[in-house]
C-alpha cells in the first residue's frame, strides 16, 4: 500500500491555469529527481488532463501527490470535475476519439505517457483521473 | 496577455516560442501569422521551438495547423529545434506531426527553405512579377 509524503491541490478554471498545471507538475517531477524525458511526459499528460477537465467538465481541481510504497517513489496527479462525465468510457480511450477539438488524442495519449492510469466516470457524475508515474529508488 | 513575436528576414518569417504558450496565445499566432504570410508575401515560415519544455495535442494541432494554412498560402514552414524529450513524448502521445518539415535548428531549416525555393521559382511562380 502506498502513503502520501506530500500532496498539493491547485485549481483548474480557466486556460490559464493549465499552463499553471503544467508548471506546477513540472516542478514536483524536478524535485523528486525524475529524467527530462520522464518529467515531459507527466506534464505533457497533465496538459491533456487539465485541458480535458477544463474544456468537458467545466473546470475542476488538481491533486498532487508524492506516493511511496514498499519499492519505490511516485509522482500522482488526479483530476477531478464535476462535469457531464463520459458515458462510454471504452469509446472514450480509443484513439481518435474526440467530442471536442482536439485531435482525439487526450485520454489515451495521457495513458500512454504514464506508469499508471485510473479513471472513474459516468454520465451525470463527473469525472476523475488518476496518472502515476513511479521512479526507481 | 503575451504574445509572440513574427520576425521577417527577408522572404521568410521567423518566429520564436519562448514561453510556455497558453491556448489562446496559440490560436492568436495562427491568426497573426497568416495575416502576415499574405502581407509580407513570405514564402517560408521558421517555427522556432528550441526553447519549448511541453507540446501537447492541442499545440502539436496548432504547429500542423500552420503547416497546413501556410502551405494553402503558398509558404513552406519548417519546424525546428525541437527538444529529443519533447519529440519523444509527441510520439509516444500519438502524434508524429506527419506533413511539417522539420530541421535541426534555425540555420539548417533556413537553407532548407532556401532550397525548396529555388526548386519552386523553377516551375511555380515568378517572385518578380
Amino acid at each position: 500500500m502506498a502513503v502520501i509524503l506530500k500532496d498539493e491541490t491547485a485549481w483548474i478554471k480557466s486556460s490559464s491555469d493549465i499552463v499553471k498545471v503544467r508548471q506546477l507538475v513540472r516542478d514536483w517531477a524536478i524535485a523528486m529527481g525524475f529524467s527530462l524525458v520522464e518529467q515531459t511526459k507527466i506534464v505533457t499528460a497533465a496538459s491533456e488532463l487539465a485541458r480535458n477537465a477544463l474544456d468537458y467538465g467545466g473546470g475542476g481541481e488538481v491533486r498532487l501527490e508524492m506516493i511511496q510504497n514498499e519499492l519505490r517513489r511516485g509522482l500522482k496527479v488526479t483530476f477531478i470535475d464535476q462535469g457531464p462525465g463520459i458515458p462510454d468510457l471504452e469509446q472514450a480511450l480509443k484513439d481518435g476519439f474526440s467530442t471536442g477539438t482536439g485531435m482525439g488524442l487526450g485520454l489515451s495519449g495521457a495513458k500512454r505517457l504514464v506508469s499508471e492510469f485510473e479513471i472513474d466516470s459516468a454520465a451525470g457524475r463527473g469525472t476523475k483521473v488518476s496518472i502515476t508515474r513511479w521512479r526507481n529508488t | 496577455m503575451e504574445r509572440i513575436p513574427i520576425l521577417k528576414m527577408g522572404p521568410y518569417l521567423l518566429v520564436t516560442i519562448q514561453v510556455d504558450m497558453h491556448d489562446r496565445v496559440a490560436m492568436t499566432l495562427q491568426d497573426e501569422l497568416t495575416q502576415q504570410i499574405v502581407k509580407d508575401h513570405a514564402r517560408g515560415v521558421l517555427l522556432d521551438i528550441s526553447s519549448v519544455d511541453v507540446v501537447d495535442s492541442f499545440i502539436g494541432r496548432m504547429i500542423g495547423n500552420i503547416a497546413a494554412m501556410a502551405r494553402m498560402l503558398d509558404a513552406e514552414t519548417v519546424l525546428v529545434g525541437m527538444k529529443p524529450a519533447v519529440a519523444i513524448t509527441l510520439v509516444e502521445l500519438g502524434m508524429s506531426l506527419a506533413g511539417v518539415r522539420t530541421a535541426l535548428n534555425v540555420e539548417k531549416g533556413m537553407a532548407m527553405l532556401q532550397n525548396s525555393l529555388k526548386g519552386k521559382e523553377t516551375f511555380g511562380r515568378n517572385t518578380q512579377g
